[in-house]
């Protein structure tokens, strides 16, 4: 049985989840990037393109490319296919705010935390969780 | 250090205002405290990139802004949607989709939005003036506005733009704050030679690697002077704003904010300078292209959307020539009402082109199949086309574009690049 790990950053938005680290290789646009009914990763060029973001707990080293990136995360959450944690090396105002949004829809969102690059680099593969706040 | 809210703001939190502008100030507030802004700042218009249908929640969002009273409190244009409301071009959206997509417009226009319907709101008479602050959403008009217009906005993601434009106000953050605006990376296209920066093929291919490279910071570019037209710097920042987080690019002796380099780095040394050589470009340009097939089935240009002058040129390079494969003209219906006025409307449909307005091909099902090789000389088609649309994408020029239609094959011009 594997462990647990638990993750420790600048809490970004509250809340709790689990899952398998997925960590991104580069930087990606939800918005064009991800396919909405599913999570799974549609940008061809994207060395992980074919891979699901759902229940994932997502390490992102940026995103980039379009605005319409929080339309994606509100819709992903809605249907249940959300990663089920973010975890940043800055604050992103896109993703973020549609999780902000779907808490507002009275969604389960999932929570965000900001780490430093090279943590973010260093982290193992494994399940990992984030207790932020409340 | 946290936000402070003044005595009206916390009167709209508190629902004096209804319960819409309420959600829309705890929403703008919270991400104000993400980013550590301190107060909220008065800003002068709006771009809506939420109007667009990626599924049922941002319409059931709209309508709860709406059905709480919510009202735009600033001239607030729309970016596209996921229909052709002005030229009626057929999606293959299936009935409920296509049912919520009108909702989410309607929803816009009813909260007070200008049913502008496009993702080139500056070229459609909205051009805030420089230095004032505004909350902009969809990239590359975001690039765009800050860039070349120097007006000052954040990438305002779908949903942020709207709840700005309800409560008049941004967080004070970024880009608003001119310290936030200085070049830090110098980029010089001297070894450019003038033949290909004099060529509409170049600024996509620049754009493109300039957003990859740069990432989130800000860069000016060097020696540029003399080729840039609002066309190029539009291509520019929207191939940038894909492949990067672009919101703000300078280019010396173009742009406001950057009557030269040293201006723009406000006496800070550049922290890299890079030499774009011809090489460089040869890999982004490759980049730009995902198949090596040479039967084209399908040309889409125009993201962002077609200028007027765009059209024409379109019209000029067609010469009353018919194409052998579906060929989409994407732009705004204020280019679609100059054209209809020019007589070029009537030519282009004559030749075979589809004018799609209000919307785009790369954003709502449009394009017949899921398969197949597609021409265009947009860099922000060629980004984003694959993955939405399932096509494989060419990259060249509008004449390329214009040759690989009328041919059904790709028929594409090197000399610029010689």
């Amino acid at each position: 049985m594997t462990e647990t790990k638990l993750l420790e950053g600048k809490i970004l938005l509250n809340g709790h989840g689990e899952g398998e680290l997925l960590r991104l290789d580069e930087p990606l646009s939800f918005w064009g990037g991800v396919d909405p009914a599913s999570g799974r990763i549609t940008q061809v060029r994207h060395p992980q393109c074919g891979i699901s973001v759902a229940g994932r707990m997502l390490a992102l080293p940026g995103t980039i490319g379009s605005s319409s990136s929080s339309a994606i995360m509100l819709e992903l959450i809605r249907i249940g296919q959300a990663p089920a944690g973010l975890v940043l090396v800055e604050p992103d105002a896109i993703l973020i705010l549609g999780a902000v949004v779907a808490r507002e829809m009275g969604w389960q969102a999932p929570p965000a935390i900001q780490i430093a690059r090279d943590e973010m680099q260093a982290l193992a593969g494994g399940t990992y969780r984030i207790n932020a706040g409340e | 250090m946290s936000l402070n809210l003044s005595p009206d703001e916390i009167n709209i939190l508190n629902g004096h205002s209804g319960a819409g502008a309420a959600m829309a100030m705890r929403i703008v507030s919270e991400t104000a405290r993400l980013f550590g802004a301190e107060r909220l700042i008065p800003v002068a218009s709006a771009h809506i990139d939420g109007a667009l249908y990626h599924g049922d929640s941002g319409t059931l969002f709209a309508e709860k802004l709406l059905a709480g009273g919510a009202r735009v409190a600033v001239p607030s244009t729309l970016n596209v949607g996921a229909l052709d409301l002005a030229c009626g071009t057929r999606t293959r959206l299936p009935p409920h989709e296509h049912d919520m997509a009108k909702r989410l417009m309607l929803a816009h226009e009813a909260m007070g939005c200008l049913a502008t319907w496009t993702c080139a709101p500056y070229q459609a008479g909205h051009r805030p003036k420089t230095g004032t602050d505004v909350a902009w959403g969809e990239s590359n008009a975001v690039a765009f506005c800050n860039s070349v217009l120097g007006a000052r906005t954040n990438r305002y993601g779908d949903f942020l733009d709207i709840c700005c434009a309800i409560i008049a106000r941004a967080p004070d953050y970024g880009l608003h704050r001119p310290e936030n605006r200085r070049a830090k990376v110098v980029v010089d296209c001297s070894r450019i030679s003038a033949r290909l920066k004099s060529s509409e093929v170049f600024w996509p291919v620049i754009g493109s690697w300039f957003g990859r490279m740069i990432g989130t910071s800000i860069g000016v570019v060097e020696g540029l002077q003399g080729f840039a037209t609002e066309d190029r710097l539009k291509a520019f920042g929207a191939a940038a704003a894909s492949t990067g987080a672009v919101a703000l690019f300078h280019i010396a002796g173009v742009t406001p904010e950057a009557p030269t380099v040293d201006a723009i780095l406000g006496g800070i040394p550049a922290e890299e300078t890079i030499v774009v050589t011809p090489d460089m470009l040869t890999v982004a340009r490759a980049g730009l292209s995902t198949t090596d097939l040479l039967a084209i089935d399908a040309v889409a240009i125009g993201s962002p959307h077609l200028s007027f002058e765009e059209l024409a040129e379109l019209d000029r390079l067609l010469d009353g020539r018919k194409t052998a494969v579906p060929f989409y003209a994407c732009t705004g219906r204020h280019a679609v009402l100059a054209a209809e006025k020019a007589g070029v409307r009537g030519r282009l449909e004559t030749s075979g082109i589809s004018i799609v307005a209000d919307t785009c091909v790369v954003v709502t099902p449009i394009l017949s199949g899921f398969s197949g090789v597609l021409i265009t000389n947009s860099g922000k088609f060629a980004h984003y086309a694959p993955g939405n649309t399932g096509y494989a994408v060419q990259y060249g020029s509008l004449a390329d574009c214009v040759e690989s239609a009328v041919s059904g094959r790709l028929t594409r011009d090197e000399t610029a690049w010689a």
